[in-house]
């Protein structure tokens, strides 16, 4: 790792954020992170991030790519849909957020923790993107590599790789 | 009024890391890590990225609380101005000129930095790890940003809380103060 410093803290946030105590399920945070990195054309972390969704969605897979077509029009909970609603407009910038938003997810059933770790996600993910296509990394063609990625995230979390000397 | 219930007396961010404090301790080693840990920019140098990311996402409390960072850090109230209209005019050096534009760039989106303007900074003599910092502490600003705003956290009252405020982070850096935040409550 280039930088195990500052990489540490960035997989502390990846593993509190999306495996941390929430009332959101690892899926719906995973499916999160996939929409925000999508509408931010990341195409490692969506890839990534949608793996991991598909890969704790189980039989319910395909609502990772219901979402990222149109997530009014996919099977989740109206609770999610609001969320997602509120996960877009952070992408685009955090002054977006409007109270009318944040009373349609309160209506839906969401709650104070709800609405804080879906902006945050979304927040983290604005930064996760912007860290990943600013230092141009290596980002891997094959969808198999991704499906690999995405069971990795679930099976082991997210946590700073040992170091090869 | 904030979306959620964050307490009255810490404004934009600091209700926040106060709200969920779980979250917060691993944002807040990483910004203590990029903004005061070991680097060869300075931490005037940094608090100064910070602020144009700030000032670029129109987040009033982060750019204002960063704005004061820097004029303690540096005795200098006009470099912020003056980067803020343009950092290519202002008294920075020619290498902070490249790194500012980076940051700029990873504002818009981390898609729109291009080569052209890495082997810039590498010709104004940045190092890689100069640029992995100021890519990162763009990044890491638009992710406070879009928290801070993205749950309609209050401003405070008095502007005289972003000098105290700035003189915190310059004093005390980004960790939690092990005492809390009780005794910023006003005695009513």
């Amino acid at each position: 790792m280039f930088r195990p410093e500052t990489g540490k803290y960035l997989y502390e946030i990846a593993q509190t954020l999306l495996r941390g105590p929430s009332p959101l399920k690892e899926s719906e945070r995973e499916m999160i992170a996939a929409y925000v990195s999508n509408k931010n054309n990341c195409g490692f972390c969506m890839n990534s991030h949608a793996a991991a969704a598909r890969c704790l969605l189980g039989d319910e897979e395909s609502l990772m790519d219901d979402i990222l077509n149109d997530p009014d029009s996919s099977a989740v909970s109206n609770k999610m849909k609001a969320l997602l609603n509120i996960a877009a407009k952070v992408q685009v910038s955090g002054r977006e957020v409007s109270q009318e938003d944040i009373d349609n997810a309160r209506e839906a059933g969401a709650n104070d923790l709800d609405i804080h770790d879906t902006v945050l996600i979304a927040a983290s993910f604005s930064m996760f993107n912007r860290y990943v296509d600013g230092l141009n990394s290596l980002t891997p063609e094959n969808k198999d590599d991704y499906k690999e990625m995405g069971i990795r995230m679930v099976e082991k979390g997210y946590s700073l790789p040992k170091q090869k000397k | 009024m904030a979306y959620i219930p964050v307490e009255e007396h810490l404004p934009g961010i600091t209700g926040l890391l106060e709200f969920r404090k779980d979250t917060a301790a691993p944002i807040r080693a990483l910004t203590q890590e990029l903004l005061r840990g070991p680097s060869t920019l300075t931490e005037a140098e940094r608090e100064l990225i910070a602020t144009v990311i700030s000032s670029g996402n129109e987040c009033n409390f982060c750019s204002a609380a960063h704005t004061a960072a820097v004029e303690a850090l540096s005795g200098d109230s006009m470099i912020v101005e003056q980067v803020k209209r343009d950092y290519r005019t202002a008294a920075v050096s020619d290498k902070m000129k490249t790194l500012l534009h980076i940051a700029t760039l990873v504002r818009v989106s981390g898609k729109s930095v291009t080569p052209e303007s890495i082997d810039d900074a590498k010709a104004a003599g940045a190092t890689d790890i100069e640029i992995h910092d100021t890519v990162l502490i763009a990044a890491l600003f638009c992710l406070y940003n879009r928290y801070v705003d993205g749950l309609g956290t209050a401003l405070p009252d008095d502007v005289s809380y972003y000098k105290t405020l700035g003189e915190r982070l310059v004093n005390h850096g980004y960790t939690r103060l092990p005492q809390g935040y009780d005794h910023l409550k006003k005695n009513k």
